[in-house]
């Protein structure tokens, strides 16, 4: 019983980071801007974070700066992508490459600096609660924000005028442009909105998880989180259960063999979680009307021009 | 007029004869190059070796002129990056990854002017040398104390790839558990990675979760010291020492004195006296070392590791002295017996003491 709490908190902590990209992801692409810069933005939250919080010893306003860098960063995405029209692959590896040298340009002075972190806050009541209190009410703020945000993206995805405005834009940005939406203004903002929430996800590793900072201490987080937004068919709640399997996969392989019962290569399960999003990637790429159904945004990657409209 | 151009004239002579001075002035100064493979903000390997180049500064001032190149990949492609650095003359240059040994070479044989050092290799030229240090020696008195001092006879061990290096180091702190506490066991969690501090933490405590009271590690993050802080545990840190991350529950730290190896071979270099060789340095020669013991560590267990600490110095005590067994019971070190260099670096098994198993190729 122990174990188990013990592992399934486990999941819940170390897929964290992961929900806050996938989370930040499903925005962007929800308004048909795909960003592969989530590993560049993660390390530049994880860098200001970690500045903020030794230079201002307050965790808190860390964590909003860190986001802010985030939304700064990303804007170069924003204005390359939209404004300029330029591939979105190309700009979005691109970020990542940038992100990587200036978080480690830097953050060169801080290494084996010690800063604040956020420490470990057990909710009253709910966390009394059998199993369920210790797995999801035993953990730092961070994490209760985490909740409120899948829950919040949803809501705003799926039942509010701007949600339904940015989904429109990322399906058909033509006809959302005729209806008087504004595709740029809604694309710039998804794409910011985006990039800050990547880099919560970032400063989570550097002020919750541990806090320290090392160069790319994301170490392939931003890539497991695009492959999670395929995993969870763009919907925050599916994206909550993709980052806790990744998370789940990742304790359990490492508690097997913690306990010395493990017989499976480690390496073996460390490459479940990317099978399965390539299964669900083959499955969706053969079938036209699952890829419709889960809801892949039809204008994803598409730059969009009103000239071209015609 | 004339008067003034022929005082211009002198002005500008007595400019380019100073700044020939300068130059030749400049260009007496020594100079070192350090490629290394990753980031110098790494907090381990490289970084060890950063703080090797920022000792040599101090230490030889205006004298010597340092750079570094980092992130270069181990392909033959830093063929280009070590051919460019001996036409910019530097005297000696070190590259510090396995994986540049070939290009090193390639590039020493043109450019006989040039001392290549070449670490944790084994292939030499007559201006080309190896050199590594035995960080197992460190590794095995750091196993002594954690036999000594845990409780619960479960030690975790958090190690990066499993590759003959982190295999042989890890046996080093099992055989010094084993000779002071021979129920004690050391339980192996691999990451599969030299540095990510979330899994290094997770890894941490899925061992305290399953009883280990000390946690030792061989991968480059703080993260494992910093989690043994928080749980209430011990710690043995890796690479440097690391007690910043956990005031409380940090005991020692095998570590790298790469500057201290870096200043012989520069002196030696200056003064004619540098010779191509195979260099693997251990205790005695201050190249590793194990970083001062907490209050926390006993007073008989702290001499206890000096008494050994000596023996290995002085050649008396090897850490890998028979008889050795495997995790199957095989006598792989007979009484008597110690491994031989050769061996060392092609370790594949585990000693008996440790719980857990290699996996196969994870480069």
């Amino acid at each position: 019983m122990e174990t188990l709490e013990n592992i399934l908190a486990a999941a819940i902590r170390s897929g964290t980071p992961l929900l806050f990209a996938t989370l930040g992801e499903i925005i962007t692409e929800r308004s048909g801007i795909l960003n592969l810069g989530l590993e560049g933005l993660m390390l530049i939250g994880a860098i200001f974070g970690f500045i903020a919080a030794y230079t201002l010893q307050n965790v808190y306003l860390a964590f909003i700066l860190a986001m802010v860098a985030g939304a700064l960063f990303s804007l170069i995405h924003a204005f390359v992508t939209i404004s300029l029209r330029a591939n979105q692959t190309v700009s979005g590896l691109a970020l990542t490459m940038l992100g990587t040298g200036v978080s480690g340009m830097i953050g060169r002075n801080y290494i084996g600096q010690v800063a604040p972190k956020f420490s470990k806050i057990d909710l009253p009541l709910l966390s009394k609660i059998p199993l369920i209190g210790k797995v999801f009410f035993s953990h730092d703020v961070l994490v209760y924000v985490s909740y409120i945000l899948v829950a919040v993206t949803s809501y705003f995805l799926f039942k509010t005028r701007l949600g339904m405005n940015l989904r429109a834009v990322g399906e058909e940005p033509a006809a959302a442009d005729s209806a008087g939406i504004n595709v740029f203004l809604t694309r710039y903002f998804a794409t910011i909105i985006g990039g800050a929430l990547t880099a919560a996800g970032g400063a989570y590793l550097s002020l919750a998880y541990t806090s320290m900072w090392i160069e790319n201490m994301s170490a392939g987080r931003g890539w497991i989180a695009i492959a999670l937004v395929i995993f969870s068919m763009w919907e925050p709640y599916k994206a909550m259960i993709g980052s806790y399997l990744f998370g789940g996969i990742m304790a359990l392989q490492l508690r097997l063999q913690a306990e010395g019962k493990i017989n499976i290569s480690s390496n073996l399960l460390m490459m479940l979680p990317y099978l399965t999003t390539l299964i669900v990637m083959i499955v969706f790429s053969f079938n036209e009307k699952f890829r419709k159904r889960v809801g892949a945004p039809s204008a994803l990657g598409i730059p969009y021009s009103r000239e071209e409209k015609t | 007029m004339l008067g003034l151009r022929k005082k211009n004239l002198f002005v500008i002579i007595i400019m380019l004869v100073l700044l020939f001075l300068f130059s030749t002035v400049q260009a007496r100064k020594f100079k070192v190059a350090f490629v290394y493979i990753g980031p110098v903000g790494d907090a381990g390997w490289t970084y060890a070796h950063d703080l090797g180049r920022k000792y040599i500064e101090k230490v030889f001032g205006d004298s010597i002129e340092t750079t570094y190149i980092e992130n270069v990949p181990d392909s033959m492609e830093s063929i280009s990056i070590f051919e460019s650095l001996a036409k910019r003359k530097y005297d000696i240059v070190f590259a510090t990854s396995f994986g540049f040994m070939d290009a090193v070479l390639e590039v020493a044989k043109k450019y006989p002017n040039t001392v290549f050092m070449h670490c944790s290799g084994y292939k030499t030229y007559k201006n080309m040398s190896a050199y590594f240090g035995r960080i197992y020696e460190p590794s095995f008195l750091a196993g002594i104390i954690a036999g000594f001092m845990t409780k619960t006879n479960k030690i975790g061990y958090v190690a990066p790839v499993s590759i003959p290096e982190v295999i042989r180091i890890t046996n080093a702190f099992a055989l010094g558990v084993k000779l002071v506490n021979p129920d004690a066991k050391v339980h192996v969690v691999w990451t599969n990675s030299w540095y990510d501090p979330a899994t290094e933490k997770e890894a941490a405590l899925s061992l305290i979760d399953s009883g280990a009271d000390i946690i030792a590690q061989q991968t480059d993050s703080a993260a494992p010291v910093q989690t043994a802080q928080e749980k209430g545990v011990y710690s043995i840190g890796y690479n440097s020492d690391m007690r910043k991350f956990g005031t409380d529950s940090f005991l020692t730290a095998p570590v790298w004195n790469w500057g201290v190896y870096y200043e012989t071979v520069i002196k030696d270099v200056m003064n004619g006296s540098w010779k191509s060789e195979n260099y693997w340095g251990g205790m005695k020669d201050g190249i590793v070392d194990l970083a001062p013991l907490s209050s926390k560590v006993p007073t008989n267990v702290k001499s206890i590791v000096e008494v050994f600490k000596q023996a290995i110095i002085k050649g008396d005590f090897h850490p890998f002295q028979g008889p050795i067994w495997d995790q199957n019971g095989n006598l792989k070190v007979k009484k008597g017996e110690i491994l031989s260099d050769q061996e060392l670096l092609s370790m594949d098994w585990f000693v008996d003491n440790i719980v857990g198993s290699i996996p196969k190729s994870s480069e």
